[in-house]
Formats: C-alpha cells, structure tokens, sequence
C-alpha cells in the first residue's frame, strides 16, 4: 500500500507548484491527499488527474472553481458515452445481421 | 512544403496587438486543448496549430520575420541567415531542453528551427510530464472473448505480453500503464489504452453476459410437444418442449449466457425464443387433414 503513496513534497517538487496549491486542490475535492505520521501523501492513481489539473491552470488559466466545473463535465461525458456504447450494444439485439 | 497562415489559424487580423493575440490563443486553446476533448484527434490537430501560431506571433522578434519574410520566406537572403543562425541556438536547446519537434509543423521548423519559447504552453512544458498515453483498438470476433487469452500486441515497436479476460465488453477500454508515450523532460512514460471492438458473426446475441437465440420449431413438436437439441455457445443440449408451445414464448438457461468479466466461473444466461415454423409443400392429404382439424376447432 505504501508503495503506491507518494509523499506530496515529492509531487510538488516534480510538477513545480508549491504545497499551498496542492492543499487548496485536496480541500476543493478535487484530489485526495492521505495523512500518514503526520506527513501528506497523494496515490499514484491521482497522478493523471492531478497532471490533468495542473495543465488546466498553467496552460489554460483556468481558475480552480472552472476546473471543478471542467471535471464534472468530463466526467458526466465520459458516463453519456458508456451510456450511449452500451445503448448501442443492446440495440444490436434487435438488428438484423 | 505549404505557407500557413498563423493569423488566419488564430482568427485575427495582421494588425492585431498582443494583447488580441493572447485572447484569441486562449480562446481557441480553451476550445481544442486535448485534456478538454479526450481521444479527439482533429481537436489535438489543431490545438498544436494553434500552439504554432501563437509561438511566432506572441514572439514580437519572431513575428516581425514572419510578417516580413513569411509567404515568400525562400527567397529572403537575409532570413536565410538568420534561419541557420537560429537553428544552430535551437539546436543546442532543444538538445539541453529535450523537447520533441514533431509538435511542430516542417514550416515552422524551417523557418524557426523547431522550438520556440515564447508562448507559456511551452514555459508550462518545462516542468516534468508524464509521457503522451496511446490509444489502440483491437478487433476480436466473440468466440476469441469468450475464454481468457493471452496475447502479444506490437505497438509501435514493442512487443507488450496482455492476457484478455474472458466476457470484456464489445467497446470496453482497458489500460496498461507505462505503455505509452516517452515522458517529457524525465517524467514517467504515458498509459496505453487499449479498446476492444468485439465483432459477433455468431447466432447469437449478446447483452451484457446474457446470450440471446431465436430458435424455430416445426409445427407438430409445438402443437405436440418433444424434445430437440440446441445450441449453447460452447455445446449442445436437449430441450423439452411443452405441447402447445406458443411462437415467441422464451425460455432461461441458467448459466448459459457469456462468461462475467474477470469473475472466473460465473456465466450469465442464455434465453432462447421460439419461433414456429409453419409447413410448407403439403401433400394433398396433409391438407385434407388440415381440413379435417380445422372442422373440428370450428364445432
């Protein structure tokens, strides 16, 4: 389990942002941050979606609030397309081959 | 090698200042950035041409040679200079700097010498990035998804060892890690993501793990009554048919539907309909009987 939590200083040194900005990120929701012995860690499957982040901001200046609003919108497209794919299949139920 | 015109590609007119310059780049790169259309490669297209556009015309040195020399940029001497100049710098950096120029198109390249550093997409770059994460489909018939197998994939020049479970999904996307892209300035490689688009040639019909068959039957074992052997997807089994079975009734066979997706043993089930096939090319005493039933029902 260890093995998969990477200490937030580690993170912030190899993305370039400060602390502060990974702490405003985990009390926003957007990821989340795991205390252990006093020392924050983030888990490496929150690597992509903290990477996603970090180029909204930088790239885009797409404030914090936005970006919130940008995942929640990616996310319900992600779950019309799944919803759509599996409508698709079932419709295939009915088609002639 | 085709001009492009960069401000045609941001929208904008050639006497645009910089301040519209960087609205409409952002505007356009809110639009297309690839974090915003996932697996869109048109977007991702233009997103790197918008990119381009904007490294020569936010770049108040670069623009100016742009401006000056930029449709008719082979014939200019002293471009020609300053090109091989600037490529010898853009050389060194992009060697120190890592960046890949294939971000860039060969007119850019050209006439710049590949990287810019101007725009603050690239600045962003600097920091270390997981590598670009690859898409790739794999195309199997739904006999091959019905048990689990093992599979070597080459993609682009490596060999990657997969084992598929049994029952995965016809548009199903799985992901290896690490698979993908090289990562930028030391970051770890990008994920690749493999779809599977599963091509049923089969009698069957498929939804989720269930499995769905029309079956027909002649008339007499309907009416009557018997017993016939049917398909599953991997054997035959014998069916007892009820006397007076109606067209379009269905029956379930427990667990003989389609393998659970990465639940070893579990089977969804398979529903068979039956359809009732009515005789054809009849005797003249198959009719005469006919008849005679038909008088019958009508007493």
């Amino acid at each position: 389990m260890k093995e998969q939590l990477i200490p937030a200083q580690t993170i912030c040194s190899h993305y370039n942002i400060e602390i502060s900005f990974v702490d405003t990120l985990h009390h926003m929701g957007l990821i989340q941050v795991e205390i252990v012995e006093q020392n924050q860690f983030i888990h490496e499957d929150q690597i992509s979606e903290l990477e996603k982040i970090i180029r909204l901001h930088t790239e885009l200046d797409i404030n914090l609030e936005g970006i919130d609003i940008v995942l929640n919108l990616l996310q319900k497209e992600r779950e019309l397309q799944y919803e759509i794919l599996m409508l698709k299949n079932k419709l295939r139920l009915y088609e002639n081959d | 090698m085709a001009f492009i015109d960069y401000y045609k590609i941001l929208g904008i007119a050639k006497t645009a200042s910089e301040k519209e310059i960087k609205t409409a780049y952002r505007k356009l790169a809110r639009k297309y950035h690839p974090d915003l259309n996932p697996d869109n490669k048109d977007a991702e297209k233009k997103f790197k041409e918008i990119n381009e556009a904007n490294e020569v015309l936010s770049d108040s040195e670069n623009r100016k040679k742009y401006d000056k020399y930029g449709e008719n940029w082979k014939h200019g001497e002293e471009f020609e200079k300053a090109q091989n100049q600037r490529q010898q710098q853009r050389q060194q950096q992009s060697s120190q700097q890592g960046f890949s120029n294939d971000e860039y198109s060969d007119f850019f390249e050209s006439m710049f010498g590949g990287t810019g550093g101007g725009s603050s997409y690239n600045r962003g770059r600097s920091a270390k990035f997981k590598g670009n994460d690859f898409n790739a489909e794999l195309h199997l018939n739904l006999r091959d998804v019905y048990t689990s197998q093992k599979q070597v994939l080459t993609v682009n020049d490596k060999k990657i060892r997969l084992t598929i479970p049994a029952g995965i999904e016809n548009g199903q996307v799985i992901k290896i890690k690490q698979k993908g892209g090289p990562g930028l300035n030391g970051g770890p490689n990008g994920d690749l993501y493999i779809k599977f688009i599963i091509d049923n040639h089969s009698s069957f019909k498929r939804q989720g793990n269930h499995l769905y068959q029309d079956v027909d039957l002649d008339l007499y074992t309907a009416v009557l009554g018997g017993e016939i052997t049917v398909n599953t997807f991997d054997e035959k089994v014998k069916l007892k048919i009820k006397p007076e079975t109606q067209s379009g009734s269905k029956v379930k066979l427990t667990g003989k539907g389609f393998p659970v997706y990465n639940k070893d043993g579990k089977f969804g089930d398979l529903f068979i309909t039956y359809g009732i096939k009515t005789p054809s090319n009849l005797s003249e005493e198959e009719i005469k009987l006919f008849k005679e039933l038909q008088k019958l029902k009508a007493k």
